[in-house]
């Protein structure tokens, strides 16, 4: 293939930036374009639960680079105008503001948005957190109040209430599962991730769900509980996950199914890529569509994407990777582990709050979770190597 | 090249010393980011621009590209 004339990236955030600047650190010398949906800059998503929420960081310290870095990168930024349909055969973006921008290749790098509770529209108090807005829009509710209610027992509902806690609210989260984040890390560090809130003073409601959101006046008070009960709260969250952006898509014949169903070099279709969150493409080392919500994910993601852009044709096979601050714990998880693993305890001491675990499957080492211990957890890694890199099956010819 | 990190972002991640691990290394107790050289010869230059986009707490940051 020859190396195309014009990039158009749709999504102007942590993957869509990386691939066109990986692009130009390869040597792509043609146009670059970005749209994106969002008026600001490109900025980084994890400060937004964690240190653009506790108010420890300005907002603009989650930029993810200097007006500088971006004019360096000699491309045109369409800001602030949402993507509204596009064009597979043309490789043309039209958006919602009437302007139509054709390219050799598109890279589609929407990410996800925030699932929202039933109720929750128009009531004033219930917040997601996905934006530098949402974000921004918690702190002050947050600041007002004085007791808040989680929904969402994963990663992004332990986190905001970690900083809730640590903000002096009173902090309650509801979920379904035994213990937070159970389902992803198994029930021995999500009993230690237990231990954690309910020692730092954060009440949990476990194996349960939301039945209703309470209000008054149009101003929410409150939840009402699978089992009945009522928890007061002047702040709800909402952290039940999210959905691909990929409404703006939809008719254009390509394949959509929770994501941009990718082949193992992240193509969609002939000149359309995905990248980053809203991409479910096959990894080979796992022989299965995967798509991960990771910040590491959208760097790697981009960097094989702007390769195969360019011709190098490899299939993207990472060791994927996440952090997780909780109070004073940063955790490091490597792979994708799984309830279903055994656990093994390879360093530390879990009984003095630091340890690597390494999760077992069938075939092998599958994941390697460090707790405080970020660079023992990463020489853990090398162990997982060859289960995420190594093709499953023999690729075809 | 001249080569500076903000341990303050860094989240010990690790990857740059997966990329260049001559020029960058991570605390023992909390994991944040070492850096060996701040200023390495011209044929680490790729890595280390690497590990500064692969950087997933964009934390490394690079001066004077030659
Ligand atoms: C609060 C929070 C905390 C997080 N913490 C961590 C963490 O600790 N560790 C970790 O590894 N990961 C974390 N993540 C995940 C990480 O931030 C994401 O994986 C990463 O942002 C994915 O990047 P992306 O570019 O694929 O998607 P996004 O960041 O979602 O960017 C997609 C962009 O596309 C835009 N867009 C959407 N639709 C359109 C359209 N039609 N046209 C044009 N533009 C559009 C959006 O507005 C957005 O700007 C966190 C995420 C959140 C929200
Ligand atoms: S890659 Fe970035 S976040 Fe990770 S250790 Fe290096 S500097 Fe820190």
């Amino acid at each position: 293939m020859n190396a195309p004339g014009h990039v158009l990236v749709v999504g102007a955030s942590a993957a869509g930036l990386s691939t066109a600047e990986a692009l130009r650190r390869k040597g792509f010398g043609g146009r670059l374009t970005l749209i994106g949906a969002e008026p600001e800059p490109p900025y980084d998503r994890p400060p937004l639960s964690k240190q653009v929420l506790s108010g420890a960081w300005e907002p603009t310290r989650a930029q993810l680079r200097t007006k500088e870095v971006l004019d360096a990168l000699d491309a045109e930024f369409l800001l602030g105008d949402p993507a509204a349909a596009l064009d597979v055969e043309r490789r043309s973006v039209s958006t919602a503001s009437g302007t139509t921008v054709s390219a050799d290749a598109v890279v589609v790098a929407t990410g996800i948005t925030a699932r929202t509770l039933p109720g929750q529209s128009g009531l004033r108090g219930v917040h997601v957190v996905r934006t530098v807005a949402d974000s921004l829009a918690l702190r002050s509710a947050l600041l007002k109040a004085r007791r808040v209610v989680v929904v969402g027992d994963g990663v992004l509902g332990a986190e905001t209430a970690a900083t809730a806690r640590l903000m002096g609210l009173e902090v309650c989260v509801v979920g379904p599962q035994p213990a937070p984040m159970t389902g992803q890390l198994g029930p021995f560090v999500a009993g230690h991730l237990a231990a954690l809130h309910t020692g730092n003073g954060v009440g949990l409601r476990t194996g349960v769900l939301l039945d209703a959101l309470l209000s008054q006046d149009g101003a929410v008070t409150g939840v009402r509980l699978s089992d009945g009960e009522e928890v007061a709260a002047d702040v709800v969250v909402a952290a039940i996950g999210c959905s691909p952006c990929t409404d703006w898509l939809a008719g254009s014949g390509l394949d959509l199914d929770d994501g941009v169903v990718c082949d193992a070099h992240c193509r969609a279709a002939e000149g359309v890529w995905a990248v980053g969150d809203v991409a479910r493409w096959h990894h080979q080392g796992l022989g299965r569509l995967l798509r991960l919500e990771n910040r590491t994910n959208a760097t790697e993601q981009a960097l094989a994407v702007a390769g195969n852009i360019l011709g190098e044709d490899r299939p993207y096979l990472p060791v994927p990777y996440f952090w997780s601050d909780q109070f004073d714990v940063r955790l490091q998880v490597f792979g994708v582990p799984s309830a279903e693993n055994t656990v093994e305890v390879v360093e530390g001491d879990p009984a003095e709050g630091r340890f690597v675990v390494r999760y077992d499957g069938p075939r092998g080492p599958v994941g390697v979770l460090g707790w405080r211990m970020p660079k023992q957890a990463r020489l853990h890694r090398a162990g997982l190597v060859d289960h995420y890199t190594q093709p499953l099956e023999p690729t075809a010819p | 090249m001249k080569i500076t990190v903000e341990e303050e972002k860094c989240c010990g991640a690790g990857q740059c010393v997966l990329i260049a691990p001559e020029v960058f290394d991570q605390r023992e107790d909390d994991g944040i980011v070492v850096l060996l050289d701040a200023e390495p010869p011209a044929e680490r230059h790729d890595a280390v621009r690497e590990s500064a986009d692969v950087c997933p707490a964009a934390a490394i940051h690079l001066d004077g590209d030659e």
